[in-house]
């Protein structure tokens, strides 16, 4: 059909990238470079710094971009990969496609940081979040013997859902099965992604949804509305820690290394509190913004390395499923 | 069938290349995924579960949609009333609602907050949840209710006046002198026409479905290949959802789809039957009800939308630019396919009404990414794949609309023409195409407003600089932005009815003649 | 001149018909017989409309039999739809000159013309929905007339009009179709047609075409076939 114009097109679309200045491709997930995401004002910073052009390829959301990642192997355009979580990583690094990233630092993590391939670039914990006037249960059996209501998304398919399952594995190993079988009838229902499961919540459809600590910052700082609130469990939270990874196949290997070691810094770390809604992994200068102090902080912290993460991921998938399949 | 022996009449070329890339979009993509995978495994108990969860809730929202749409069509075939073409025009619309949109004007319905459940809290009745099978099926009945009563409309309307008049005049029961056999003919057709569409259902299971047990093949696929990046799976289950699909697509075509063009559905056959106050009040309870159950869910996207409007970014005008543009290639796209094929006839049609509805968008999104990559970047061409993949997944709808108006022009007009030695390109120009402009606006309408509300392979495809409509309402969804969202929402409800509603209008003038 | 027809024979399905006979030019033929007979399946044969099994078709001696139907020298006037309604009766007409809707300037006047000829000058820019039965079928007329072709063949196209329309479109075919140089064949399940417009009968009965014979021949001493159809015992 098209077959005869593409060369043509591929020819073109050559001659105007050779043209112009080096050219660092980044992937990310969507909301990340959506007009109110980060990802504009982060461009904007580094390019100021480089002399280059930064362009953020949106593909779908974490687990999205590393399928795209692996569709296309080595032929990747991609010269970094932005938006992986933890409990991606290990499958990341098993393509054998991401390069050391050379960059070591300081981090306002919670647990020390020593991957050698990706470095993080925000962080929060998963927590349920809630109307304030909801009675918060102070850890899942409280939750699962109430008759609050939730909604969770599906291990499977969203990033979120799969911190769930990995937060009850952390928290309670072997007795997680019977936590889910005692949730189930406190679930109204499993959506596919975060967006959708956040607004039946926000529609009324459920008293609680699964999100993050940092969700009622939204709220308090963007639509000054302080009615929301997230439960602070006693077994502790999950983390999400997003990470950056170098591509080892990279045309622009230079460029690649600066934009590694620029994420730590204040041009990118202080563009995320307020359009990420992440808690960023270097606090800058002049703090968290106004708003971030009132929300609620784990005690504890619970994270699997990567290869655990990995490793515990199927069995406490297959628990989640046939829990609530019954 | 001796009209076609003998010289080219109509050029059949055309409609051979639709056929092919048919094929190479849908069995091509499905190859395609199979040679990228790395390992061969069978499926696991969750992926049975899967299919027989799918089978399940098609039979059932189909059985459902036709069951309910008796009384309707029925109650619009015998009542005359003020608002009648508005109303059947009205009740088409959920069929081309984006399905977001439709599943959250459902639940301000249905759901926990939804006035149902006021209602019954109010009367003091318990909540009802609607997540799960019963929500699934609910949102299928409400997409496909339209779709089966205009199938069944038209079958009581192919009942000519003169039926009506001998029955009245031997007083003879007209439901099983006349309507019996005549739903017998057309409820197959409609039931697995609807069994087709719910097969491949995706969002509305995902969303409603309440839990893994809810899982369909659609959605199988997509965790297979989002998460798991098991692309052998993914094909095999792609390739299962072909062999249910083309199952139930050979039994309708065996039973032969009524037409559901809408071609005539304001003219009315004076009944004499369904005088009795019984009948009357059943009728306009069917039609109350239907309407309700249709339009109320729509209302409340409206209202909820309008709040919105105000808080919706200035990305929606560059967003809105490109949906339009898109809907406008696909809907042509759509129908030179549509038109190639009809006037080529044959097994062609057949295959192309049936594949595209059958295959699994992802895995010919990403079929046609790993086909594309290669050769250049698929970013620079995601709003064209984008109206192809929509242009596809409207073909077999307009084919369906579209066929049997040009084998009518045929019947009526062929040996005319051919004998006044119109034939070629000059045939369908002259003589086709304006003889089948009602059908043509009808279904160039439903292709636009199915193209403006899809989500399609964008999101495989774009960047982030490249939103449609839909996936920046995704993207206000997915950054807290819900009054935002709303109001984009409304504006792509907005969108795919005006376009519908142009396109039919076109259609309609004219068609008088 | 004439058109001869020589053993030719047509299958379908079921049914088979056997023709072999001549109808010459400057005359009318009309073709009767019972439902069913194959009265329209032979025009559809002649016309090119039907696959024949054998046999051959000639006009002047030149075969026309296996040529696509706007390549033979015949014009056909159809049961209906003898119209497109979306076009205006000029533009119908003009189709007579060759597959354009918009007639090249040389073709303005021989359509007006023709219209002229069958009383319906002024309504050109009309569509058919416009116009009463007759004047529809006389604009059907009007084209056939233009398309100048030596055979002419009509499938009962008057058989929705009233007894005296019917009469003026039979008397205005006469008028202005029928010349030395052109064969008419018409079908008909009315003798009183026959008889008010065509010089010879053709019987189609027992899977046959017979020979043409005169009018006055066929319905006065009738044979066995025609005595059925025309019920006399």
């Amino acid at each position: 059909m098209k077959y005869s114009t593409l060369p043509l097109v591929a020819g073109l679309s050559f001659i105007a990238t050779g043209a112009i200045a080096d050219t660092l491709t980044v992937y990310t997930y969507d909301g990340f470079n959506s007009d109110w995401g980060p990802g504009p004002q982060i461009e904007a910073n580094f390019e100021a710094e480089c002399g280059c052009d930064l362009e953020f390829v949106g593909a779908g959301d974490g687990a999205a971009v590393l399928s795209r990642l692996r569709l296309e192997g080595d032929n990747t355009d991609a010269d970094i990969v932005l938006g992986l979580d933890t409990n991606l990583t290990a499958a990341a690094a098993e393509t054998g496609l991401f390069a050391a990233s050379g960059v070591s630092g300081e981090y306002d993590l919670p647990i020390d940081w020593t991957d050698e391939t990706f470095v993080p670039f925000d962080w929060g914990y998963f927590a349920f979040v809630a109307g304030k006037d909801v009675a918060a249960p102070a850890n899942f059996r409280e939750l699962a013997d109430s008759d609050l209501s939730i909604v969770i998304q599906d291990p499977r398919s969203s990033t979120p859902g799969l911190g769930l399952v990995m937060w009850i594995e952390a928290a309670y190993g072997d007795d997680a099965a019977s936590i889910w079988a005692d949730l189930a009838d406190n679930i109204v229902t499993v959506t596919p992604g975060w967006s959708e499961a956040y607004g039946l919540f926000l529609e009324g459809e459920a008293d609680a949804v699964l999100s993050y600590t940092t969700s009622p910052a939204y709220h308090l700082i963007a639509e000054e509305d302080d009615t929301k609130t997230s439960w602070t469990f006693d077994e502790g939270h999950y983390m999400q820690v997003e990470v950056a990874g170098k591509i080892a196949g990279t045309d622009v290997p230079e460029l690649a290394d600066q934009f590694m070691a620029f994420i730590a810094t204040e041009g990118f770390q202080s563009v995320i509190p307020l359009t990420n809604w992440m808690y960023p992994v270097v606090t800058p200068a002049e703090g968290l913004p106004a708003g971030f102090e009132t929300l609620s902080t784990p005690e504890t912290a619970l994270l699997f390395s990567a290869e655990d993460a990995a490793a515990k991921a199927p069995l406490a998938i297959d628990a989640w499923r046939n829990a609530l399949a019954q | 069938m001796a009209q076609r022996a003998g010289a080219v009449i109509v050029p059949r070329w055309p409609g051979a290349i639709v056929i092919a890339l048919v094929l190479l979009l849908t069995v091509g993509t499905l190859i395609a995924v199979l040679t990228r995978a790395d390992t061969f495994g069978g499926l696991g108990s969750a992926d049975r579960a899967a299919i027989s969860f799918t089978l399940l809730q098609a039979v059932l929202s189909a059985a459902i949609s036709v069951i309910a749409a008796i009384p309707v069509a029925r109650a619009l075939s015998r009542r005359r009333f003020r608002g009648r073409s508005i109303l059947i025009t009205l009740l088409g619309a959920p069929f081309i609602l984006p399905v977001v949109v439709a599943v959250m004007g459902l639940l301000a319905v249905f759901g926990r907050n939804g006035l149902l459940n006021d209602a019954l809290t109010m009367i003091g009745a318990g909540r009802v949840s609607i997540y799960g099978l019963a929500g699934v099926v609910l949102a299928h009945v409400f997409f496909n209710l339209p779709l089966a009563v205009r199938m069944i409309l038209q079958g009581w309307q192919s009942i000519p006046a003169e039926r009506f008049r001998l029955a009245a005049a031997l007083d003879a029961p007209v439901f099983s002198l006349l309507e019996r056999p005549m739903l017998r003919a057309v409820l197959p057709g409609a039931f697995a026409s609807i069994f087709l569409i719910c097969l491949t259902s995706f969002a509305v299971a995902l969303i409603l479905g309440g839990g893994p047990k809810a899982t369909t093949v659609e959605l199988a696929i997509y965790q297979a290949i989002r998460f798991d990046f098991a692309l052998d799976r993914a094909a095999f289950l792609a390739a299962i959802q072909f062999a249910m699909s083309l199952v139930a697509a050979g039994i309708a075509w065996f039973l032969a789809v009524p037409d559901a063009s809408g071609a005539g559905l304001d003219r009315m056959a004076r009944r004499w039957d369904g005088a009795s106050i019984f009948s009357r009040l059943s009728d306009g309870l069917a039609i109350v009800v239907a309407a309700a159950f249709l339009i109320v869910p729509l209302v409340l996207v409206v209202l909820r939308g309008i709040g919105g409007l105000g808080d919706v970014p200035v990305q929606i005008w560059p967003a809105i630019v490109r949906s339009v543009l898109v809907a406008v290639v696909s809907t042509s796209l759509t129908i030179l396919a549509a038109v190639a094929l009809s006037v080529r006839g044959g097994r062609g049609v057949v295959v192309a009404s049936a594949l595209p509805l059958a295959a699994s968008s992802l895995v010919v999104g990403t079929g046609l990414f790993i086909m594309v990559q290669p050769i250049l970047n698929p970013a620079k061409i995601a709003l064209p794949v984008t109206a192809m993949m929509n242009a596809l997944m409207a073909l077999p709808f307009a084919l369906r609309i579209m066929e049997p108006a040009v084998t009518k022009a045929e019947r009526d007009f062929g040996r005319l023409s051919t004998s006044l030695g119109i034939v070629g390109w000059a045939r369908v120009r002259m003589v086709i195409l304006p003889r089948i402009r009602g059908s043509l606006g009808f279904a160039a309408g439903l292709a636009a407003a199915l193209s403006m509300g899809d989500l399609g392979v964008i999101a495989l495809f774009a960047t982030s600089d490249q939103q449609t409509l839909p996936l920046l309402m995704y993207q206000l969804m997915g950054s807290y932005r819900t009054d935002a969202a709303s109001g984009a929402a409304l504006i792509l409800l907005g969108l795919s009815l005006g376009a519908f509603w142009i396109c039919d209008k076109w259609g309609r003038h004219g068609a008088e003649n | 001149m004439a058109l001869k027809i020589d053993d030719l024979r047509i299958r379908l399905d079921d049914f088979s018909l056997k023709a072999n006979c001549a109808f010459e030019a400057g005359k009318v033929t009309a073709l009767i017989g019972a439902s069913g007979a194959g009265k329209s399946t032979f025009l559809s044969a002649l016309a090119g409309f039907v696959d024949c099994d054998g046999g051959d078709i000639r006009w002047n001696g030149a075969r026309i039999q296996g040529l696509p139907p706007a390549r033979r020298p015949l014009a056909t006037l159809f049961q209906d739809n003898n119209l497109f309604p979306h076009l205006t009766i000029a533009q119908n007409v003009g189709l007579a000159l060759g597959p354009r809707l918009r007639p090249l300037s040389k073709d303005r006047g021989p359509i007006a013309n023709a219209l002229d000829r069958v009383g319906l000058a002024g309504f050109d820019a009309r569509k058919p929905a416009q116009l009463s039965g007759g004047q529809q079928s006389r604009a059907a007329l009007a084209r056939v007339l233009l398309q100048d072709r030596p055979i002419v063949l009509l499938d009962e196209p008057f058989a929705a009009l009233g007894p005296g329309l019917k009469r003026d479109m039979l008397a205005l075919l006469r008028d202005v179709i029928l010349s030395p140089e052109r064969v008419v064949i018409m079908v008909t399940h009315d003798p009183e047609d026959a008889r008010y417009i065509a010089d010879d009968i053709a019987v189609v009965a027992d899977g046959r075409v017979m020979p043409p014979a005169p009018v006055a021949d066929v319905l006065d001493n009738p044979s066995d076939d025609i005595k059925l159809y025309l019920g006399l015992h």
